[in-house]
């Protein structure tokens, strides 16, 4: 159990995130759960590639050939972060634009966009 | 679907999830515990074959370039997105500059800053922005690259807005300009990949000279595009900042009439 705790982790955040956009009763909150969510798989992505005694993989202060943690996955959070940030920025524009033409900010009165 | 019937389907897929997720996760690779190969051969490799020092931004701008573009467009359509969302409606634009023009002073903040915040923003200003480039320019040889540095550049209006005001904010970002660097970072990016088409190589493939490893211009394209996603990323959170904030002062004029 112990061995594997970080994934067990990355799991829970992800459910805490899907629990708060289930009982989301305001779009903000929903945004902000959506973030958390999405930060299991930060945790997810390090775990995997972390070993013990690794170093960085920074090869501009240790000689080519230390044995370093994984850096493809460290590479694909690296974009995942912006572009995460960014896709939070256009969703919190949608929820004023919701509030604007609703006129409410909770998840549970937006019937009104039913096609 | 009432919240109670709701929670209740949250709860049979949370555990039905978590019984899964549970089996497969006693199954992975203890942690701590790495096995490869990926990861150890690009470790040992990118410094001979990119002279990069800093792997993990060569896999981002070279080994996964071409999914790296993907997601800088990802960066620039969410951004397109935010502005196209915000933008003041057509009658609401011309009040609005009516308004400004009756009363230049209505964007002027009234309270007055003390003058010890006003010296030391406006100082970090010229420091955030020559950090920010340093970081986005040595990303092939150090941490950070054009993600972290853009941000970074991006902070430094946003200092100038907290030691000034509104109005000073508003002539540093004006928007043609930063609208046309955010653009133009990322077609120059593509365009970089195209330098490898006209030598004959598949497209965004590492062809410029890799010079010495450790000097600011070695790496081949590695350093180029991680400036260019530099000024796409400064120029996109800038945009972003923007529009917010007007979004926020034209409410609470509305609120103050």
């Amino acid at each position: 159990m112990l061995d594997h705790y970080p994934y067990y982790v990355a799991a829970w955040i992800f459910l805490c995130g899907l629990y708060g956009i289930v009982r989301s009763r305001h779009l903000v909150h929903t945004v902000i759960s959506l973030a958390i969510l999405q930060t299991s798989t930060y945790v997810l992505l390090l775990a995997i590639g972390f070993r013990k005694g690794g170093y960085a993989p920074i090869f501009a202060d240790i000689s080519p050939g230390v044995v370093t943690v994984d850096p493809v996955v460290q590479a694909l959070m690296l974009t995942d972060v912006v572009v995460e940030v960014t896709v939070i920025a256009l969703l919190l524009a949608m929820v004023v634009k919701a509030y604007e033409q609703g006129g409410t900010t909770s998840p549970n009165d937006l019937r009104y966009m039913r096609g | 679907m009432t919240p109670k019937i709701r929670l209740l389907v949250f709860l049979i897929g949370a555990i039905g999830l978590g019984a899964v997720y549970c089996a497969g996760a006693r199954n992975m690779p203890a942690w701590a515990e790495y096995r490869g190969p990926y990861g150890d051969v690009i470790a040992s490799l990118a410094v001979f074959e990119r002279h990069a020092t800093d792997t993990v931004n060569a896999i981002t701008y070279d080994y996964r370039g071409f999914d790296t573009l993907g997601e800088e467009f990802i960066l620039f359509s969410a951004v397109t997105g935010v502005m196209l969302l915000l933008r003041p409606e057509k009658g609401e634009q011309k009040k609005r500059n009516e308004e400004n023009n009756q009363n230049p002073q209505s964007f002027q903040d009234a309270a007055a800053l003390s003058e010890t915040v006003q010296v030391f923003t406006t100082a970090l200003f010229g420091f955030s922005v020559l950090f920010g480039v340093y970081i986005a320019t040595h990303g092939q040889l150090t941490p950070g690259g054009g993600f972290q540095g853009g941000v970074i550049i991006a902070a430094a209006p946003m200092l100038l807005y907290i030691a000034e005001n509104t109005d000073a904010f508003r002539r540093i970002v004006s928007h043609p300009i930063v609208e046309f660097f955010e653009g133009f970072g990322a077609s120059l990016y593509a365009l970089i990949g195209f330098i490898a088409l006209v030598a004959g190589a598949p497209f965004l493939t590492n062809v410029l000279p890799l010079g010495q490893t450790g000097d600011v211009f070695s790496s081949g394209t590695i350093g180029l595009i991680s400036t260019c996603v530099g000024v796409e990323v400064a120029a996109a959170f800038i945009l972003v900042t923007y529009e917010y904030l007007r979004e926020i002062l034209s409410r609470e004029r509305d609120q103050e009439r």
